[in-house]
């Protein structure tokens, strides 16, 4: 029964981030029909910004809080990676938008590698340490289930940034501009809405909030480097997929779901398997959920509209 | 009654062609709005009309001839422009945005603007104008019937207020009651100072709320005159009001 509890804990901490990363594709497959598998990438680019960042801050400001330079290290990646998603964009994606299907897709693969190898040229290809700046001693909350604060923080802000972007969506008027534009660009411009821009604020959302994610993972893990976003990124668009892709209640219950069931399954695979596999197997479970909501419910928990479009 | 203006037209089209890649719809096309006039456009499928329609809004550039509004050249302009500019066209199938609600339909339309207190006022009056609209407000406008969502895409245009309203064939689909109660509204609007253009098959209603018309067949304008003028016009009569003469 710990193990069970403690799994779920463990589960809603990465779920909540893989709920952040979700929103952006949703959100960018919600107004374009596009899936941005760079997406990912945006995230380690955030991640390994705010290890610069911080490892500046911490040279020339000495003797700060540390939860000072997190916060300086979240506050120059996200218009960071703001700039990186408006770039793609409107570099790789803006002539696309009425060229077959496979030429955006495999442009985004493109801009996957071409992130990557520019991050391995400025960040080398070693590990870098995450400073551990949110304590990470685990706290008994009930008996026997432990949470780390960082893990309080992930929570926490992954909350804050779901609830600010769901106002922001349903109550603003930008927000429905985007709700309107998602399901009908023309109309959309004959109400004054200029479609561009919201398309690449799309963009910009996204990426702050994958720039977040980022942070998130790596002062989880401790880690940074060049291919973290591939994986996260992969498991996000999965999270996605199982909500119902272009649907942002979707997406935040579609990464809750799959961060429980792969804590539970990494919590138990040994078990069922009787040592056969361990928890690094975990993986699994992701993948599994993909190809069985694609095969069995390809419009996911909530979705209305079957992923046709890569 | 012929309201003829004799100051310059709010709109004005000269040559005007529009083209699908190779193939040509709009083939110069002259033609002149005044202020406060209701013009309808007339003619079969495939003569034009949308297309030229739809030029004035902005969604088609025009691949030659000239474009005026207001006496600037509004060639080029993309439609987000053009609708600040006051153009508002309600599309050809309504073009409602099915997963809003009924009012965020009608706010769309205020998209551009920032006078609150007038925005709520023009709300108002777009539900004295349209009693029905006002009791599905918080409705998703998908569950809307046909004639509810045509009454909801002229709100939602109205709330921009326009000076010049497009209507793309607003009759298509419903049945003929409501189409009276539409053409009663469109009618109302123009009333209020709106010059509107209306692109209707509906030739026999069209004509008798219009100031003016104009017929289009093949990409170009092949008779103009007054509403009634062109009611009893042999050649249109046998050609789009269904007679044999």
């Amino acid at each position: 029964m710990q193990t069970l509890l403690q799994q779920i804990v463990n589960g809603l901490v990465v779920g909540s981030v893989y709920a952040v990363v979700a929103l952006g594709y949703t959100m960018v497959y919600g107004i374009l029909g596009l899936i941005n598998f760079a997406h990912g990438e945006v995230l380690m680019v955030g991640a390994l910004v705010a290890l610069s960042a911080i490892t500046f801050f911490q040279s020339v400001l000495p003797d700060l809080h540390p939860i000072a330079y997190f916060v300086m290290g979240l506050l120059v990646a996200m218009p960071v990676c703001m700039a990186v998603g408006y770039t793609i964009e409107r570099t790789a994606y803006r002539r696309l938008r009425n060229a077959p299907r496979l030429a955006p897709l495999i442009t985004a693969i493109g801009v996957s590698f071409l992130l990557q190898t520019l991050a391995m040229i400025i960040w080398g290809r070693n590990y870098h340490s995450f400073p551990q700046l949110i304590q990470t001693a685990p706290i008994e909350i009930v008996a026997g289930v432990f949470m780390t604060p960082v893990q309080m923080t992930t929570v926490g802000v992954s909350a804050a940034m779901m609830i600010g972007l769901v106002i922001l969506v349903t109550r603003t008027n930008m927000g429905r501009a985007m709700r309107a534009t998602a399901e009908n660009h023309r109309v959309a411009s004959l109400m004054g809405v200029d479609t561009n821009r919201i398309i690449a604020l799309t963009f910009i959302i996204g990426s702050a909030l994958a720039a977040v994610a980022g942070v998130m993972i790596a002062s989880n893990y401790g880690v940074a480097h060049y291919s973290m976003g591939f994986l996260p990124g992969l498991k996000a668009f999965t999270a996605a997929v199982l909500g119902g892709i272009g649907n942002l209640a979707g997406a935040m219950v579609g990464g809750i779901v799959l961060g429980l069931v792969e804590a539970i399954g990494a919590g138990y695979i040994e078990t069922w398997t009787g040592g056969w596999l361990n928890s690094s197997y975990q993986d699994i479970f992701a993948f599994l959920i993909l190809g069985i909501v694609l095969i069995f419910r390809p419009t996911g928990l909530l979705g209305e509209r079957v992923a046709d479009r890569a | 009654m012929p309201h003829t203006n004799p100051a310059s037209p709010i709109l004005q089209l000269r040559g005007a062609q529009v083209a699908y890649g190779q193939i040509q719809a709009v083939k110069g096309v002259d033609l002149d709005l005044f202020a406060g006039e209701l013009v309808s456009l007339i003619g079969a499928n495939g003569a034009g009309k949308t297309t030229t329609l739809n030029a004035i809004a902005g969604t088609l550039q025009l691949s030659g001839g000239s474009m005026s509004y207001g006496g600037d050249s509004i060639a080029g302009l993309p439609a987000h422009k053009r609708l600040r500019a006051g153009i508002a066209l309600v599309p050809e199938g309504r073009g409602i945005f099915t997963r809003l609600t009924v009012e965020e339909n009608l706010r769309m339309g205020a998209y551009t603007r920032k006078d609150k207190a007038e925005i709520e006022a023009d709300m108002q009056r777009v539900y004295e104008l349209l009693p029905r609209v006002k009791e599905r407000l918080q409705q998703v406008a998908g569950t809307l019937s046909g004639g509810e969502q045509q009454m909801v895409a002229i709100g939602r245009a109205l709330l921009s207020r326009p000076k010049l309203l497009l209507l793309d064939e607003p009759s298509m689909g419903l049945a003929p009651l409501i189409v009276e109660k539409i053409f009663e509204v469109i009618h109302t609007v123009m009333k209020q100072g709106v010059t509107v253009l209306l692109v209707e098959q509906n030739a026999n209603l069209a004509l008798g709320y219009s100031n003016r018309a104009y017929v289009m067949d093949g990409g170009k304008i092949t008779i103009s005159g007054s509403g009634q003028e062109l009611l009893h016009d042999p050649k249109v009569r046998e050609a789009y009001l269904g007679e044999i003469a």
